[in-house]
């Protein structure tokens, strides 16, 4: 299902994220690419270059926003002046969909600046939901939320993570940003088997996968997007190709970030995985 | 943030419950690191970290409860130290690595982030510094002077740009009630240091220090990290930050033509924004100088934002 509505019904294939190292090469050389995802916060400003260098991306590429700001769990109301400025740049970009993440970074106006895990509790879902909706209907562009890793888990959660990733997106009607190097590094900090994640949720909602890296350390793993994606990482991409239908993808490359072709290079190996699923499925 | 709640709450379901979770866990978060850059071993009540962390934090078979928060506590001091640190390579040079870094904690201990986005993350660091002088003593008037520099260029950099207003727009209006705003994106500074020289100067070593990091020539490497520059000496140095063609510049005015700007700016008409440049000031170096501010695109119809002229 390369088109649901969760994904504005689009076709979006291979992507990646478009970061500052690669900006010259990409505006000088105009390199293949099937779509970028732009980090929305570093659009949300007023004026100056930056905006000048989106809109020439969007000349040339189809962009879609990424957001690491909403907090869609966070307890506050959504910020309307920073509503705003979201819907500015969703009108400026066009896209199709937007996403952020299932968690929560701020509280009275504090912000942590990081993607904090939930309390997996039926009373937190519910609200999350809430604010999903009533972001969605501010934006008047569809959402996908997408799965956070985590390094810590609470007592007072009732359900684990897939549950409640399932209870919020059925809750919403929202779309699911499957973030697979996520699943796999809470698996290995949880001790949990990423395929009863992979199994157990609306793969119908599923409207754009992640594979990314990530760094072992002695007693956890941190996604640190600083490598080329794992290999079993790409299994459980293939395993949730074949689960889901084959979905827009974007390889995430945030820190000691190559040259632009060998990440480019690194996301177009999920064409394997795409064509080992479609000659799965016959 | 308001005050976190004694003890997490035992159950989550209203939202209530759910804001208190997140304050007890945002100031265990933003709580400065130990002198060793860990959690601190007690919390604000005086009670042992490891239980407040186990009340909502589960452990598992490698990590304690304690240690899981940690990871949180140092990500997040790693992340607004390096963000601070990569904004201010200026004010780094100023005070010295050792002094930035003690500011940087203590700024961000009283001054945690309260904007979504990290680029908002220096904007009280010149007021903290007027504050705390000791922090950066024995150069404090150096420091503040640095910070509201670096600060904006981050204005200029992607600050608002408002519609031009040209020559033709004013031609109807007389001077005694021509009020002409600055595009917001431009900040003017009466400093008392030449801090753009300055700021130039650090920038053209720190591109040096890098090209030097990928050389395989160490003679080089070594000279070239030995790169020192200056902090300068007081002269009075009227500038102002602003950007063309989206590019980032810098600006320096005679005092009289600052305080014709800054006049503007604070909302005096025209005909008295000239006369705060000064009985001396001839006719014709006027018109010079605002045929250059014109073609530069810094006037703008006046808005309702505050006055930005330093002092």
């Amino acid at each position: 299902m390369p088109a649901n509505r969760f994904n504005g019904n689009s076709d979006y294939g291979i992507g990646i994220g478009l970061r500052v190292p690669h900006y010259s090469h990409i505006l000088a050389k105009k390199p293949v690419v099937d779509w970028f995802e732009i980090i929305s916060e570093n659009f949300m400003v007023d004026g100056g270059r930056p905006l000048e260098l989106l809109d020439k991306i969007l000349e040339q590429y189809r962009v879609v926003q990424h957001g690491v700001s909403m907090y869609f769990g966070s307890a506050d109301k959504p910020d309307r002046a920073h509503l705003r400025k979201l819907k500015t740049l969703v009108k400026r970009t066009k896209t199709p969909w937007l996403s952020d993440h299932l968690c929560w970074g701020s509280v009275d106006g504090t912000y942590t600046h990081d993607l904090l895990p939930m309390p997996y509790t039926f009373g937190a879902a519910r609200r999350t939901a809430e604010k999903i909706k009533e972001i969605r209907d501010y934006l008047e562009v569809p959402i996908c939320v997408e799965n956070v890793s985590s390094y810590a888990e609470f007592h007072a959660s009732e359900m684990t993570e897939w549950e409640f990733l399932s209870e919020v997106v059925e809750l919403a009607d929202c779309g699911i940003l499957l973030d697979v190097n996520n699943i796999y590094v809470s698996s290995k900090n949880h001790a949990f088997d990423p395929y009863d994640y992979l199994d157990n949720i609306p793969h119908h909602r599923v409207g754009q996968m992640h594979v990314a890296g990530h760094t072992k350390f002695e007693k956890y793993i941190l996604d640190t997007h600083d490598h080329p994606v794992l290999d079993p990482v790409w299994r459980m991409y293939a395993h949730a190709t074949r689960q889901c239908g084959v979905s827009a993808t974007l390889l995430e490359w945030d820190d000691k970030i190559p040259s632009f072709d060998e990440v480019h290079n690194e996301a177009l190996k999920a064409n394997e995985f795409i064509d080992g699923a479609k000659k799965a499925k016959g | 943030m308001k005050k976190p709640p004694q003890h997490a709450p035992a159950r989550i379901d209203s939202t209530a419950e759910l804001r208190a979770f997140q304050r007890l866990m945002t100031a265990a978060v933003v709580r400065p690191l130990d002198a060793e850059d860990n959690l601190q071993s007690k919390w604000v009540d005086g009670r042992p970290m490891d239980q407040v962390a186990a009340e909502f934090i589960k452990p598992n078979d490698r990590l304690t409860s304690f240690e899981r928060l940690q990871l949180y506590n140092q990500m997040y001091w790693y992340r607004v130290l390096e963000a601070v640190r990569d904004d201010c390579p200026g004010l780094r040079a100023a005070i010295g690595e050792p002094a930035f870094a003690r500011l940087a904690k203590a700024y961000l201990a009283q001054c945690p982030s309260r904007s979504f986005t990290l680029r908002n993350l220096s904007s009280r660091l010149p007021d903290f510094i007027r504050a705390h002088p000791r922090l950066t003593a024995p150069r404090t008037a150096l420091a503040i002077e640095v910070a509201r520099f670096e600060w904006a260029q981050t204005v200029a950099f992607d600050g608002e740009a408002r519609p031009v207003v040209a020559g033709a727009d004013l031609a109807g209006t007389p001077p005694d009630c021509l009020r002409l705003g600055l595009q917001p994106y431009i900040t003017l500074l009466d400093l008392r240091h030449p801090i753009d020289t300055f700021v130039i100067s650090v920038k053209r070593r720190d591109v040096l220090r890098s090209e030097a990091s990928n050389t395989p020539d160490s003679q080089v490497v070594a000279r070239r990290s030995a790169i020192r520059v200056r902090r300068p000496r007081p002269v009075r140095t009227c500038v102002v930050v602003h950007r063309h063609h989206n590019r980032l510049f810098y600006k320096r005015l005679e005092p009289a033509a600052f305080r014709i700007l800054a006049a503007l700016d604070a909302g005096e008409p025209l005909a008295r924004a000239l006369l705060a440049g000064g009985p001396r000031v001839r006719p014709e170096k006027i018109r010079a100088w605002f045929t250059s501010w014109m073609a530069l695109g810094w006037f703008c119809a006046r808005g309702n934002k505050p006055s930005r002229r330093a002092s």
